[in-house]
């Protein structure tokens, strides 16, 4: 197949007969991807490989870039950093990509890492962990939100709710364990204090227990659960067959509306952080990110008929950040792409507003969560 | 404080019978073959998974739950047929490797099917908490061991009382004696597959209210099963219940009295006690293994 297309490229430019000089311009600029599409994170890279070859046939059809084509060389790692890292070099070293987006997990991410590094190739990780930006390295960029910004925007809610003792429940999965390490880490700095801790099985059927414990710890006055998937619905189906009242808050991990169809009328109040993708109609007219979010959420669904997920917009935001980047550098000279990607400047992505720095490599403040209630079974801005 | 212990059980309760539900497969399947049916969790998917489908195609519950169990019963049949039947020369540890590869196969299919997101089913009698002494429970968590109970007791009169269940015990017991007197073994070995798959796909349809759907469900409702079925005695679907209710609370209770972090460890650890103690389980029947 790709012979083929080589051959019809060359007996396109053949007929064109364009000027020998500008043969090496007019080749595709590379963008390499190594993306978990099947795999347990599929969720997280089938929207993300879905949004790539979206945004690159678009660009394309406007003419490309620098007067040159995009094109994409993706391989499916199945969330495994062995093949991510093999993927990485195939990347770098035989189809000579000109930069990398994505690493889908934490996991893939931090064994790509070192290859960028030695190759010296702009490299912008799709994953969440905080250490993939801290401390900053020269070439890793990230783009979806932290663990400890999600923390914080809940802490941040709460202190205005005058809630301060919480009980938290986290998955023991790698997810809601990072989860907990950050929640207890920027706890103090809100004068929030933790008065139980418990966790539970992501396949738990029932956690009726842990929520028991929590509800009866002295003084709590909230509930802040860290998981993904189908334990959080689980959580907030048990909360209300105990008739639990205290405020429930959810991480941004379950932000989806299958977690309101799975949890059911419990879900009514629930409280979490997530990116202004998800509630694009909701945003006022004023707002920044909505032009943005509304294009992207419609090509989407007007392409593959389903409804945007975040982590199809953290690619979004990974490939336009690159776009800029060569647009402003002029060239897709690595070195000086990867500086015109560290002085990015108010770029308006789906995950919020993006200022890069030399120290800040993710670039995003808290503005970039919204706080949303679920009420009347749907999202909802929380005031 | 009573309240809170009571909870605590009720909640072991309800994680104890989803696991007795999937335990009863494993014990029929071991009844007659004398394998291990690592597909066993496929099975509570398929139960599960096809009534959602059913159920939101429009289908009213009770006949989704029907065609889910026939469902499951097709895959069961097909599975012995194509796969474990042509193997049958094979050692037992070959004929585990392919229940293995058939689960793996039933969630791929599944996946491409149902999709890979999650979905609830609505609760077979509401959602109305029943309340006991300051703790609740849902409706959905007495049906499961109401049903539970049901298999046991259907079980015990199908395997003690009928001719066919008879032939079952007796094909296990000794393969080539069966086939002298006159069984058809091959088909009581396919019967044996399909009793299972309908046991477990009914199973994984009463619990989907609770444990919620989606194609890896299996996974853990097959390992949690496994044991249970370990503990009460492989082979004694009254010793699989009992094993699946005595893991659920231990859980709970673990959760509730030593840290929820050490949850999965605690249980984990008595049992190997347990096991220790009587490797049989707890319901198991003494054997002589001849030499």
């Amino acid at each position: 197949m790709r012979k083929l297309l080589l051959a019809c490229a060359a007996g396109f430019s053949a007929a064109l007969a364009l000027p020998a000089r500008a043969a090496p311009q007019s080749a595709p600029i590379k963008i390499g991807a190594s993306l978990s599409v099947t795999g347990v994170a599929s969720f997280l890279g089938d929207p993300e490989l879905k949004t790539l070859q979206l945004y690159v046939e678009q660009l394309n059809a406007k003419g490309g870039l620098l007067g040159r084509k995009l094109e994409l060389v993706s391989y499916d790692d199945a969330a495994d950093p062995t093949k991510a890292n093999s993927f990485a070099k195939r990347l770098i070293e035989e189809d000579k990509v000109d930069l990398i987006v994505g690493g889908t997990t934490s996991g893939a991410t931090m064994a790509i890492i070192p290859l960028v590094e030695k190759a010296e190739i702009p490299f912008i990780s799709l994953a969440g962990a905080v250490a993939i930006v801290e401390p900053p390295k020269k070439w890793v960029f990230k783009t979806p939100h932290t663990d400890r910004m999600a923390a914080e925007k809940v802490f941040e809610d709460m202190k205005k709710r005058k809630l301060d003792k919480v009980g938290l429940l986290s998955e023991n999965s790698a997810f809601g364990q990072s989860g907990k390490k950050e929640t207890l880490g920027v706890a103090p700095k809100y004068g929030i204090t933790i008065v139980a801790d418990e966790s539970y099985g992501p396949k738990d059927p029932d956690i009726t227990t842990q929520l028991t414990k929590i509800k009866n710890a002295p003084g709590v006055q909230a509930i802040l659960v860290f998981g993904l998937g189908q334990g959080p619905a689980v959580v907030t189906r048990n909360y209300g067959q105990l008739g639990m009242t205290l405020p429930l808050y959810q991480s941004h991990g379950v932000a989806s509306e299958e977690f309101i169809k799975l949890a059911g009328k419990a879900s009514e109040g629930v409280r979490l952080p997530a990116s202004a993708l998800l509630v694009a109609g909701l945003l006022p007219d004023g707002d920044p990110q909505k032009p943005v979010v509304t294009a992207y959420a419609k090509a989407y669904a007007a392409r593959y008929g389903s409804a945007v997920s975040t982590f199809g917009g953290h690619a979004y935001d990974g490939l336009m950040l690159a776009v800029e980047a060569i647009k402003r550098a002029g060239t897709t000279d690595k070195a000086k792409v990867r500086d015109a990607l560290e002085q990015t400047k108010g770029f308006i992505g789906t995950g919020g507003v993006v200022n890069l720095s030399a120290t800040d490599h993710l670039g995003l403040d808290l503005t970039a969560f919204r706080m949303l209630e679920i009420r009347n079974g749907t999202w909802a801005l929380a005031k | 404080m009573l309240s809170q212990t009571v909870q605590f059980l009720l909640s072991g309760l309800t994680s104890g019978a989803i696991y007795a539900l999937s335990a009863i497969g494993f014990s029929v399947i071991y009844n007659t073959s004398g394998v291990i049916n690592f597909a066993q969790g496929e099975f509570i998917m398929i139960g599960g998974v096809a009534s959602v489908m059913l159920v939101s195609a429009g289908a009213p519950l009770p006949l989704a739950v029907a065609l889910a169990v026939l469902l499951s019963a097709l895959a069961g049949l097909l599975l012995e047929k194509l796969a474990i039947e042509r193997a049958r020369n094979a050692s037992q540890a070959s004929l585990i490797i392919i229940t293995i590869g058939g689960s793996i196969f039933l969630q791929g299919v599944a996946q491409v099917v149902f999709g890979r997101g999650q979905r609830a089913l609505p609760p077979f009698l509401g959602d109305e908490r029943i309340r006991i002494a300051g703790a609740s429970l849902l409706p959905q968590s007495g049906l499961m061991v109401l049903t539970g109970a049901a298999l046991v007791a259907a079980l015990a009169w199908f395997f003690g009382a009928t001719r066919l269940g008879k032939a079952l015990l007796a094909t296990s017991h000794n393969r080539l004696a069966a086939q002298l007197v006159g069984i058809d073994v091959r088909a009581i070995l396919a019967l044996g597959f399909v009793l299972s798959a309908a046991i477990g796909a009914l199973g994984g349809a009463v619990a989907a209210p609770i444990t919620l759907t989606s194609s890896d469900v299996g996974v853990m409702l097959g390992l949690k099963g496994f044991v249970a079925a370990t503990l009460g005695g492989l082979g004694n679907a009254m010793g699989a219940v009992a094993g699946g209710l005595l893991l659920g609370v231990l859980e709970a209770l673990a959760a509730g009295y030593v840290s929820s972090a050490y949850k999965d460890a605690v249980p984990f650890v008595l049992i190997l006690a347990i096991l220790f103690v009587r490797p049989r389980g707890l319901f198991g029947a003494r054997v002589t293994e001849r030499v």
